[in-house]
């Protein structure tokens, strides 16, 4: 038995889902396992960590995400409270503060798993953009994961509520200052945890067409994502881009419009539950990738397809 | 200003990648590239240099003898000294940064150090923010847009959602670069020819201080991923089509 520590994030308050995911792994192997969340009231979450020991909450005056900050405080959660095996999400922020946290406790990390054995502190992972999975193991006193959004099943949570423990954020000097977010163009659903994802490729043909694919995305509340052709041809923002050189999705459903299948795109979201592709050519190598094909234009397509999801989900 | 770019040598994108005995990968007939991020942290660097005349481009690669060919190509796109980590070993992340910390803070003048934000052959996306913290220097990692005043850096940093913190930290710092933070430039002819006769410079990995045995990070195996099976294409006319499609992601895939 090992004591798990899990970092839970919050965006703008919200618990995100993937802590749920870490709960859910967390749970399983009888482990002594406690939560460290940054929070000035920790009442809105104690439902949802059931069934785990207990909940450190962080408090302090300021607890905007400054690195160094959470890095030196999540360093010395991981001390008191004397935690082996801590775990995070490979989120933006995941891949920003574990390496740097690693370096503080002096502990090996393993970023970006498909599966943790926390006992065994072994972990599956993807390696050469997909091609191939490698397993790892950290030796040492402590063991860091972070863990791939949208892959472990969640488990609803059920037991008793955690112990409440409390720990004080480190205000101290930073070496860096993030000094502003700047927001994106109206609430995007961020890509690398989206649960459904409407991309489109070079045959968009412009930057406006993109708005048949959002109309989809909407009726569907998925996340919009492009291919590097569309990137690079200006249709579409470069946050936007799914593949090796844009990010790695993981969604439970990919549609693909006007995207020939190229194997930088196609490693960027070949995990993905259930891959549609629409595309006119019939031979297009997305089509061997993709679990359902339609062989058609996608201006014709995609708004039809909008309709139909609209009429089955009303 | 003395500016740095670590790279690494993968296998091309396009590759096909065998595993040989379990731990490695079949190295017949790969070839290699300066992993593409790390393109974006050369260019980046040399931008830098351009702004600020007197400053200089060092490029750092550990790895085995055909990694020289990566420095070259660094050499060839403008850097004007490279510096080669002979390691044939594989070591992690945290060894990997400590043995590129120590050729950098040999260089008492070391500013702004420019790395990718993963290689894409390990994608495990450390190495810059270890090396950050091993020289006790400020990093931001997953940039997009950079701009140096001499002592100060800003930049902005993609974090989802089309989102962006903007970060300044003091000079030196590592800065970890993400698509999309500048165009790569190709070598010219005459870079390529001036590339030639520079010499690069050759660290052994144990004047480090470093070696493989202290890995905490150890590689039990490789493994080839199951394959997708083959999907359908469905057939008819498009409105049909589009009806059986929503069928069977309701039905059958479950996914709506
Ligand atoms: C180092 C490197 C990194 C790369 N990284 C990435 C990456 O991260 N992501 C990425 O996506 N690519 C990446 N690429 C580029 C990749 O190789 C392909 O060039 C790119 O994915 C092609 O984009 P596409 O499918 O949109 O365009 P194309 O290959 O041009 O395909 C367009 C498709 O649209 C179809 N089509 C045209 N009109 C219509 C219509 N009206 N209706 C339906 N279908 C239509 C065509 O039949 C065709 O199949 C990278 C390449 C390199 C070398
Ligand atoms: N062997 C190496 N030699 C030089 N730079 C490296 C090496 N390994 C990693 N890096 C740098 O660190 C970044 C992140 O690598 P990684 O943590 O392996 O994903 C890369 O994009 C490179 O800039």
């Amino acid at each position: 038995m090992a004591n798990i520590g899990l970092y839970m994030e919050l965006k703008d308050g919200v618990f995100k889902k993937s802590n749920r995911e870490l709960l859910s792994l967390a749970r399983k192997g009888g482990h002594d396992v406690q939560a460290v969340i940054f929070c000035s009231d920790v009442q809105p979450y104690l439902e949802e960590l059931k069934g785990i020991q207990a909940v450190i909450q962080v408090t302090g005056a300021d607890l905007s995400y400054q690195p160094d900050r959470f890095a030196r405080t999540l360093a010395s959660v991981i001390e008191t409270f004397q935690l082996d095996v801590f775990c995070g999400i490979y989120s933006a922020q995941g891949k920003d503060l574990f390496p740097r946290l690693a370096a503080k406790v002096k502990a090996g990390l393993v970023s970006d798993c498909l599966a943790v054995d926390l006992g065994a502190r072994t972990a599956v992972k993807p390696v050469y953009s997909g091609k191939l999975l490698a397993e790892y193991q950290i030796e040492g006193e402590r063991a860091l994961f972070t863990v791939r959004p949208n892959v472990i099943p969640i488990d609803p949570p059920a037991g008793s509520a955690p112990e409440i423990k409390t720990a004080a954020m480190d205000n101290g000097e930073t070496q860096s200052r993030i000094t502003e977010v700047i927001k994106g163009a109206s609430q995007k659903v961020d890509l690398t945890e989206a649960e459904i994802i409407v991309s489109g490729g070079r045959a968009m043909k412009a930057k406006e067409n993109f708005a048949v694919l959002e109309d989809l995305a909407k009726v569907l509340n998925a996340g919009v994502g492009a291919s590097r052709a569309a990137v690079d041809s200006g249709f579409a923002s470069s946050d936007m881009q799914v593949g090796q050189t844009g990010k790695v999705v993981n969604p439970k459903l990919y549609i693909a419009c006007g995207i020939s299948g190229a194997i930088q795109h196609f490693v960027g979201m070949k995990t993905s539950k259930v891959i549609v592709a629409v595309n006119k050519d019939p031979e297009a190598p997305i089509f061997k990738k993709a679990d359902y094909g339609i062989v058609g234009d996608l201006f014709t397509v995609v708004p039809l397809l909008k309709e139909e999801v609209k009429r089955t989900l009303a | 200003m003395n500016i740095y770019a670590c790279i690494k040598q993968v296998p091309d994108t396009e590759a096909s990648i065998l595993i040989k005995d379990g731990r490695t990968i079949n190295e017949a007939n790969v070839k290699w590239i300066i992993s593409p991020y790390d393109e974006y942290a050369v260019e980046e660097a040399l931008k830098l240099k351009e702004k600020n005349p007197g400053s200089r481009v060092t490029a750092v690669c550990l790895g085995p003898d055909r990694v020289q060919n990566a420095l070259r190509t660094a050499l060839a796109m403008g850097a004007d000294a490279a510096v080669h980590v002979e390691c044939a070993a594989m070591l992690d992340a945290q060894n990997t940064a400590r043995a590129l910390a120590h050729v950098i803070r040999a260089d008492k003048d070391f500013g702004v150090i420019f790395l990718g934000r993963q290689a894409i052959d390990d994608d495990a996306s450390q190495v810059h923010l270890l090396l950050a913290e091993e020289l006790s220097i400020p990093a931001a990692t997953n940039v997009l847009v950079f701009a140096c005043t001499g002592a100060t850096a800003r930049v902005e940093r993609e974090i989802g959602e089309g989102a962006r913190e903007v970060i300044e930290m003091a000079v030196p710092c590592v800065v970890a670069a993400a698509k999309g933070l500048n165009t790569p430039r190709y070598a010219s002819m005459m870079g390529i020819m001036k590339a030639k006769k520079i010499e690069i410079k050759k660290v052994a990995l144990a004047e480090t201080g470093v070696d493989e045995a202290q890995n905490k990070v150890r590689l039990l195996k490789l493994s080839a991923p199951a394959e997708k099976p083959q999907g359908r294409v469905i057939p008819g006319e498009p409105a049909d089509a589009v009806r059986e499609l929503v069928r069977l992601l309701r039905e059958e895939a479950k996914v709506l």
